[in-house]
């Protein structure tokens, strides 16, 4: 019984994680039509950071300066935001497409980086991480383990419930009309170019949040972590749950790392011994198969964007009108 | 009258060494409705962008109020009392009418206020605030995008083409609309295919072919010319398109 909890609090914690980044996505794509093909360098510069920042001092390796675990986190969060403005200045003139390429290829650049640069990433060994925030004091593993995923699905309700109030804010509803068209966003007085970037960072930061939470789990990060399919299955999670939506992205992160903790353990447990070598390819196209089967019949996802109502609310401060709960 | 706007010797176009508009000059005076006809091609929707700041302009310039905004950045363009109604994507469809709406009234202090007259001049829309803009009929998508454009009670609209598309009994409704605007004290540069109902609702009109001024004149006195009857109103192509 303990074990399965146990279990299940690790399958939560992952999937929550997970869901901390794909609501960043969802900032991005869903709510500004920010084509992000590089989720995974942004989840990699938290990830790193946190871990630099909080890590312990090694010889000949750059970093180690054990801070405490808030400020490691919160440094990864901002290096992540750093790095986030220094390609969005780069890449965001490009459109859709062109903007996916280059942000996938700046996630090869991150990871390439990551394998290489051994004084500052450890290179291919990857670097070890400090003690989990307050595992020491709490001891038991099985209540350590449910402990963390009440921090995770902490920072997911945080996050949740901050972006609910940003897209529902007037900003929001900049951010929706720049996703439709630009040209004519700036016709309205608008400034795609600044709101692009702004949306662009703070997502990004958002799957830093996700990436450092994830190395602290493990106590442990290197260049396997940044695979560029943890780029694919974040999109997975966001197509399938409903861009525009966060509790639809957190919906999609849910069912989809079960589906693929499920299918991992199917093939492991039910592939002839044959095709045991490939379980993962097999599991590489079944993401694939879910995200093209999506968008084409269903392409809005399972819960799709809402149209929210305006309300004309009474006690409203003076020459004010509420929309979507919100001052306009 | 005196002018909102003027523009003199402007040349502007999409590509750099290759001007669209040539030497165009444009008076747009105080209150009045003045309409831009021309064959396709000729570089209307390209000169009101020019205006709007979305072309770039390569010489002359263009003065609203008195104040040179040649060269300014089209969100810098609303504060400054100058509205702009593309010929088309001019609403966003994935938000709902209130959201448009909301979207320009931002900035306004009495935006409530402001929001209340705006369903009361156009009805039809208070009728929807909580549907999306997509799914707006021809005329009432074109409604929009003018009580979009008026929110901010500019000085100066230019609307490009707004009857593209309708049928030619709301086109006209939507013509007569831009002329029952111009009493609340906006002046408005509109752009047309539709010459005659242009002609029939506008003050002034100017002739635009190949990026050039071709004619100008008060608009019935355009509408009995005979060679813009021949060319605009009869069967008669022009050479310029
Ligand atoms: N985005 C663009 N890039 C390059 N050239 C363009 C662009 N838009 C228009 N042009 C060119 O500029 C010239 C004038 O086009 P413009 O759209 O201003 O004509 P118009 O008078 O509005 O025509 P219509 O009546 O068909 O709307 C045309 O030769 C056209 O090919
Ligand atoms: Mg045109």
């Amino acid at each position: 019984m303990i074990g399965l909890i146990s279990y299940l609090a690790f399958f939560a914690t992952m999937a929550g994680i997970l869901a901390i980044a794909v609501l960043g996505l969802n900032l991005q794509w869903g709510h500004t039509g920010l084509f992000n093909g590089g989720v995974v360098a942004f989840f990699g510069a938290g990830a790193y950071g946190t871990m630099l920042l909080g890590g312990p001092p090694e010889p000949g390796q750059f970093g180690g300066f054990a801070l405490p675990y808030v400020v490691a986190l919160g440094g990864g969060i901002l290096i992540a935001g750093v790095v986030a403005w220094i390609v969005g200045l780069l890449t965001l003139r490009l459109r859709h497409d062109y903007l996916a390429i280059a942000t996938f290829g700046v996630a090869v650049a991150f990871e390439n980086v990551t394998r290489n640069a051994d004084w500052l990433t450890g290179g291919a060994r990857g670097l070890r991480g400090f003690p989990r925030p307050l595992e020491a004091a709490i001891g038991d593993t099985f209540l350590y383990g449910l402990f963390f995923l009440g921090l995770v699905l902490a920072v997911l309700l945080a996050v949740y419930l901050g972006l609910e109030r940003l897209v529902n804010s007037p900003y929001g509803r900049v951010l929706r009309a720049i996703r439709e068209d630009e040209v004519s966003a700036r016709s309205v007085g608008k400034n795609p170019t600044r709101l692009r970037l702004e949306s662009f960072v703070i997502g990004s930061m958002i799957m830093g949040a996700a990436g450092g939470l994830y190395v602290s789990f493990y106590a442990f990060v290197s260049p396997q972590d940044l695979a560029p399919i943890l780029t694919f299955q974040i999109w997975a999670m966001l197509i399938v749950g409903g861009a525009g939506n966060n509790r639809g992205a957190i919906l999609g992160a849910f069912l989809i790392w079960g589906a693929w903790t499920l299918s991992g353990f199917a093939l492991s447990r039910f592939a002839p011994d044959a095709m045991q070598l490939y379980t993962g390819s097999i599991q590489y196209i079944l993401i694939g198969v879910v995200i093209v089967g999506m968008l084409m019949w269903r392409p809005q996802g399972l819960l799709p964007e809402r149209v929210t109502k305006t309300i004309y609310q009474k006690g409203a401060k003076k020459g004010s009108v509420i929309i979507n709960k919100e001052v306009i | 009258m005196s002018a909102v706007l003027q523009i003199e010797g402007l040349e502007a176009g999409y590509v750099r060494d290759l001007p669209i508009l040539r030497q165009v000059n444009l008076t747009l005076k105080q209150g009045s409705l003045t309409t831009i006809i021309g064959p396709n091609g000729a570089g209307k929707s390209t000169l009101i962008k020019a205006i709007a700041g979305i072309v770039p302009i390569s010489a002359g310039r263009v003065v609203l109020n008195g104040r040179d905004i040649t060269g300014i950045r089209p969100d810098e363009m609303a504060p400054l009392g100058l509205a702009y109604v593309p010929q088309t994507d001019n609403i966003f469809r994935t938000l709902t009418i209130a959201q448009n709406l909301a979207l320009v009234l931002r900035r306004l202090p009495d935006r409530a206020a402001r929001l209340r007259e705006l369903l009361d001049t156009f009805p039809p829309l208070a009728e929807k605030l909580d549907d999306r803009a997509g799914a707006l009929s021809g005329g009432q998508r074109q409604m929009l995008a003018v009580a979009m454009a008026l929110a901010t009670r500019p000085t100066v609209m230019l609307m490009d083409e707004p009857s593209a598309g309708l049928s030619p009994k709301i086109a006209a409704e939507v013509l007569d609309l831009t002329r029952s605007l111009t009493a609340t004290g906006v002046s408005i540069l509109l752009v047309e295919q539709n010459v005659k109902q242009a002609l029939r609702v506008a003050d002034h009109c100017y002739i635009l072919a190949e990026g050039r001024n071709r004619l100008d004149g008060p608009a019935d006195q355009i509408l009995s010319d005979p060679e813009v009857a021949a060319i605009y109103l009869g069967g008669r192509r022009v050479g310029a398109a």
